[in-house]
């Protein structure tokens, strides 16, 4: 590898880590206004302009804050939860292309910090690691309720990845490729052949599944606070809690992001062939695909907003009752259509 | 007689819930857009409904001068016993015989009923509309006869005795 792509790597690695971050600041600051103005409030306004400095404002408030370490605590692993979340988090977004791909130095550069082959294998994988920081974090912390919390959270995981795995399946299928770029190639076009029109079932189940993969309203019981005070992080403090929050809301950009590479055609423009546009196409590709991403992290705030949490037994019922056969049997229609198409 | 209440069957519609979430998604992003409640208190403040109780203030007349004759009246009716008044002979410019030495009442036991204004027979003590008069130490909030006529000075414009809710008693 010449020092080149090595610095393109690097570029893109700083640009994708800086976007997030930024994002993540956005989404607390977007958090506590929207769900202002749902509820008939203002919100934070005072911190800069219509408040848009607030989070920065929390962010100082978490570092100044004293970081208390219980007593009694398993202290390696309680100290390794927090990164353990937050590092997955932040890695997830790394195969997922957020344009394409844009001619610079006489080389073809994708818009994507790695091209990975197996790029879903590797997102699930990451996700369902840093599932292990909650439960890590609520078995460590000695204490009953962030325990609570853990064991949730590791429940729910088996009941949702498996339905959110086998709605995937159904695209790769199509596809015919576990690659993200290979996907959103697949549903380039005009709408109708983005996958949420091939798929819909798959959509809504994988919709579904993210929610509670993230764990967001209606499924946040890991940290329902009604019940187990903050769940998981309950005996956490200072800057260690910042990472668990940022680690959430990196999850949550991770997710939309997908949901928009699987299911709405990626960075894909209806009717306009990017890769001849040149860099007006490129542009108009990050524009899109930030726009969709957008529109999915709106959506997971006005669902917190609207929707009250599940119980338990609720959320197991759903998972394994509903959506997994749901799954299986679009699966099922999914490759006989295949097959029988290929037959031919 | 009994009634029969019949408890509702969903329907295989209902039962996928997909209209219902979206029903309720829409009526939150009406919501996004309503007037907003909050009043910005240091910039906004709240006004408050006419015959309002808020902070007392002691009346003068037309000539400057204490309307308050020190007659006992609002201390004698006031259910809290927050009023206390020493009496004492009017300066001899004064065509009334008595006016109050000193006049105090303690805020932190008012109950802010209003019978002291009902009770007064010269129209001397009133309850003005102000509501924002906290203070961070008990003396503070023991307001004496400057204070009570400076917050008339503060409040001349308005006569708290002419809200129809008051004088209509």
């Amino acid at each position: 590898m010449d020092f080149l792509s090595f610095s393109i790597i690097c570029v893109k690695v700083l640009i994708v880590f800086a976007v997030t971050m930024l994002t993540v600041l956005i989404m607390i600051y977007a958090e506590r206004r929207v769900s202002a103005f749902m509820q008939g409030r203002l919100g934070p306004n005072r911190v800069g302009p219509q408040g848009l400095l607030q989070p920065i404002a929390d962010g100082i408030k978490f570092l100044m804050k004293e970081d208390i370490i219980p007593a009694g605590v398993d202290k390696p692993v309680y100290l390794l939860a927090p990164a353990m979340l937050l590092i997955p988090a932040l890695m997830t977004f790394a195969v997922i292309p957020f344009g394409a791909s844009i001619t610079l130095f006489g080389r073809d550069i994708p818009l994507q910090v790695a091209d990975v082959n197996v790029g879903i294998l590797y997102i699930l994988a990451l996700t369902s690691i840093g599932v292990y920081g909650l439960v890590l974090a609520g078995w460590s912390s000695n204490s009953k309720y962030p325990l609570i919390g853990g064991l949730r959270s590791s429940a729910q995981l088996i009941s949702y990845e498996l339905a959110m795995g086998l709605a995937i399946v159904s695209i790769v299928l199509l596809a015919g490729s576990l690659r993200l770029n290979d996907i959103i190639a697949n549903q380039q076009g005009y709408f109708l052949s983005w996958n949420i029109c091939k798929q819909p079932l798959a959509f809504l189940i994988f919709l579904i599944a993210i929610y509670a993969e993230t764990n967001r309203l209606p499924f946040d019981l890991t940290e329902a606070e009604q019940e187990l005070v903050g769940g998981y992080h309950t005996e956490y403090s200072s800057m260690k809690f910042a990472m668990f929050f940022m680690a959430e809301y990196a999850n949550m950009i991770t997710g939309a992001a997908l949901t928009v590479t699987l299911f709405f055609g990626g960075w894909d423009v209806p009717f306009i062939n990017e890769s001849s546009m040149g860099i007006l196409g490129v542009i108009l590709s990050i524009l899109s695909f930030s726009f969709k991403t957008a529109f999915f992290l709106f959506l997971y705030i006005w669902v917190r907003w609207t929707f009250p949490r599940f119980r338990y037994d609720q959320l197991m019922n759903i998972g394994w009752k509903v959506l997994l056969p749901l799954a299986l049997v679009n699966i099922f229609i999914t490759a006989g259509y295949l097959t029988l198409v290929t037959l031919n | 007689m009994a009634t029969i209440i019949k408890s509702y069957e969903p329907t295989f519609w209902d039962k996928l819930y997909i209209p219902a979430l979206l029903r309720g998604l829409l009526i939150t992003f009406k919501h996004l857009f309503r007037k907003k409640v909050t009043i910005q208190y240091p910039e906004e403040k709240l006004i408050p409904p006419e015959g309002y109780r808020g902070l007392h203030r002691l009346n003068k007349d037309a000539k400057g001068r204490i309307k308050c004759v020190a007659c006992d009246m609002c201390s004698a009716a006031c259910p809290a016993d927050c009023i206390d008044i020493v009496p004492g002979a009017s300066p001899l410019d004064q065509d009334k015989e008595r006016y109050p030495v000193s006049f105090e009442i303690d805020l932190l036991k008012c109950i802010f009923c209003g019978f002291c204004e009902m009770a007064c027979p010269e129209e001397a003590i009133e309850l003005t509309e102000i509501y924002d008069f906290s203070d961070y130490t008990r003396d503070k909030l023991i307001i004496d006869k400057d204070g009570l006529l400076e917050v008339f000075d503060k409040t001349k414009e308005n006569n708290y005795y002419s809200d129809p809710g008051i004088n209509s008693n």
